[in-house]
């Protein structure tokens, strides 16, 4: 797994959003172990205790749970739970982004409109 | 319990190494000690270790005197530049060495490490190479297990393969079995993400002393048209601030205003380099 250190977000959200895609995009399923703590901090050459910070951001969230000296596993309906979420910010997280851009450009709302009815004939559903 | 430097002042001839330095390392915790070169790290670690002394101060271990001290000075390990190794002695014949010296050196795991570099365990130390010496080194060093380990400029020599090997396997130690170690380098970028906690230290002094991630929050970096970024810096504190064409970047001390950032500007946080570099140049203009 590769952090990138670039990234202008501190690490342990990034660790945080590696893992949330991981459990949504099912590499990790429900009720299944996660690596350690340990194995994360090796992996992403980071120190342990900004591997931990990024852990807690998920189990604060109820997506993974520990089982006292097993390990880490991630909870029942935490991929529904997370797509939830992600829907909720997906205004913030995306449109917000996309009309600041397009006004930079001068791009108008009509625009917008056909690149979208562009992007759907393109990519399907 | 921990290492503390107290009053610690050094000279070599007209020169300061140090200036008076007072530090606490009292968490098993990764510390970076960074400078440029020059700046005192190794004098610092050099007399942690007990290998030459200071002019005045003291280095307290554990609560405990470290000047002569067997008892104190068997809880450091410092791994250096320098060879302590007799010519001629073997890999092999250095580990067995180093276990009869460290009472809890892993011989199992240090030849497992011997094997994951390549590292040829017959062979005599002298007709290694660079990058070669250094991994026995660090071998010895990540398998001795004393409380405190001190790196200094620990990868030296090692090419990219082997520099990542060897934070992997730091790391590993650390996580399964914390202690304190403290890592001098130069090469800031790569331990950047290892170190919990920053020591910057200057021509003998220290200038900061703290968490990594309280250091990192302590600025932010702003950057954008030159006319936007002049008008959003009046009335901060600027670290410094440079230009590119008309494209300007700042970075200022504190945090960015809990309001929406005028259109045209990026807000992004400092990284530990750019921050070293910045506060070099920042002291090196005070002392013009």
């Amino acid at each position: 797994m590769l952090i990138n250190f670039d990234d202008d977000r501190p690490i342990f959200i990034q660790i945080a959003e590696m893992l949330q895609d991981s459990i949504l995009s099912g590499a990790y399923p429900e009720e299944s172990q996660i690596p350690s703590i340990t194995e994360f901090a090796v992996s992403c050459k980071i120190n342990p205790a900004t591997a931990l910070k990024g852990i807690n951001i998920l189990v604060d969230e109820g997506l993974i749970y520990k089982k006292r000296g097993l390990g880490m596993f991630v909870s029942q309906g935490a991929q529904e739970k997370l797509r939830a979420k992600r829907k909720e910010s997906f205004y913030l997280d995306y449109i917000v982004p996309l009309l600041q851009e397009a006004a930079r450009l001068g791009l108008d709302k009509q625009d917008l409109q056909s690149m979208l009815e562009r992007g759907y004939t393109d990519y399907g559903n | 319990m921990g290492i503390e430097l107290k009053n610690i002042t050094k000279r070599f001839g007209d020169t300061l190494a140090l200036n008076n330095i007072n530090l606490n390392f009292d968490q098993p915790k990764i510390y970076g000690l960074l400078g440029n070169n020059g700046a005192g790290k190794t004098t610092m670690l050099n007399i942690i270790s007990n290998r030459i002394f200071p002019d005045s101060g003291e280095v307290i271990v554990d609560d405990e005197q470290a000047l002569d001290n067997d008892c104190a000075l068997n809880k450091i390990f410092m791994l250096s530049e320098k060879n302590l190794y007799p010519d001629g002695m073997k890999v092999e014949r250095a580990f067995e060495e180093a276990a009869n010296f460290y009472q809890n050196f892993q011989m199992d795991q240090a030849l497992e490490m011997a094997k994951q570099f390549g590292l040829k365990t017959r062979k005599k130390i002298n007709t290694l190479s660079t990058g070669y010496t250094s991994i026995f080194k660090l071998i010895v060093a990540l398998n001795v297990n004393t409380p405190y380990l001190l790196l200094d400029e620990p990868v030296l020599g090692l090419d990219a393969q082997h520099r990542d090997l060897f934070y992997k396997l730091l790391l590993e130690k650390y996580a399964n079995n914390p202690q304190t170690i403290i890592i001098s380098t130069h090469l800031i970028a790569e331990v950047a993400s290892l170190i919990e906690h920053t020591i910057i230290i200057r021509e003998g002094k220290i200038l900061r002393d703290m968490p990594s991630e309280e250091l990192l929050s302590g600025g932010y970096t702003i950057s954008g048209p030159a006319s936007l970024v002049n008008e959003y810096i009046i009335g901060k504190q600027v670290i410094t601030q440079n230009t590119l064409g008309g494209l300007k970047t700042a970075c200022i001390a504190g945090q960015p205003d809990p309001v929406p950032l005028p259109e045209n500007l990026e807000l992004g946080k400092l990284n530990l380099q750019d921050y070293f570099i910045q506060l070099m140049n920042k002291e090196d203009s005070d002392h013009e």
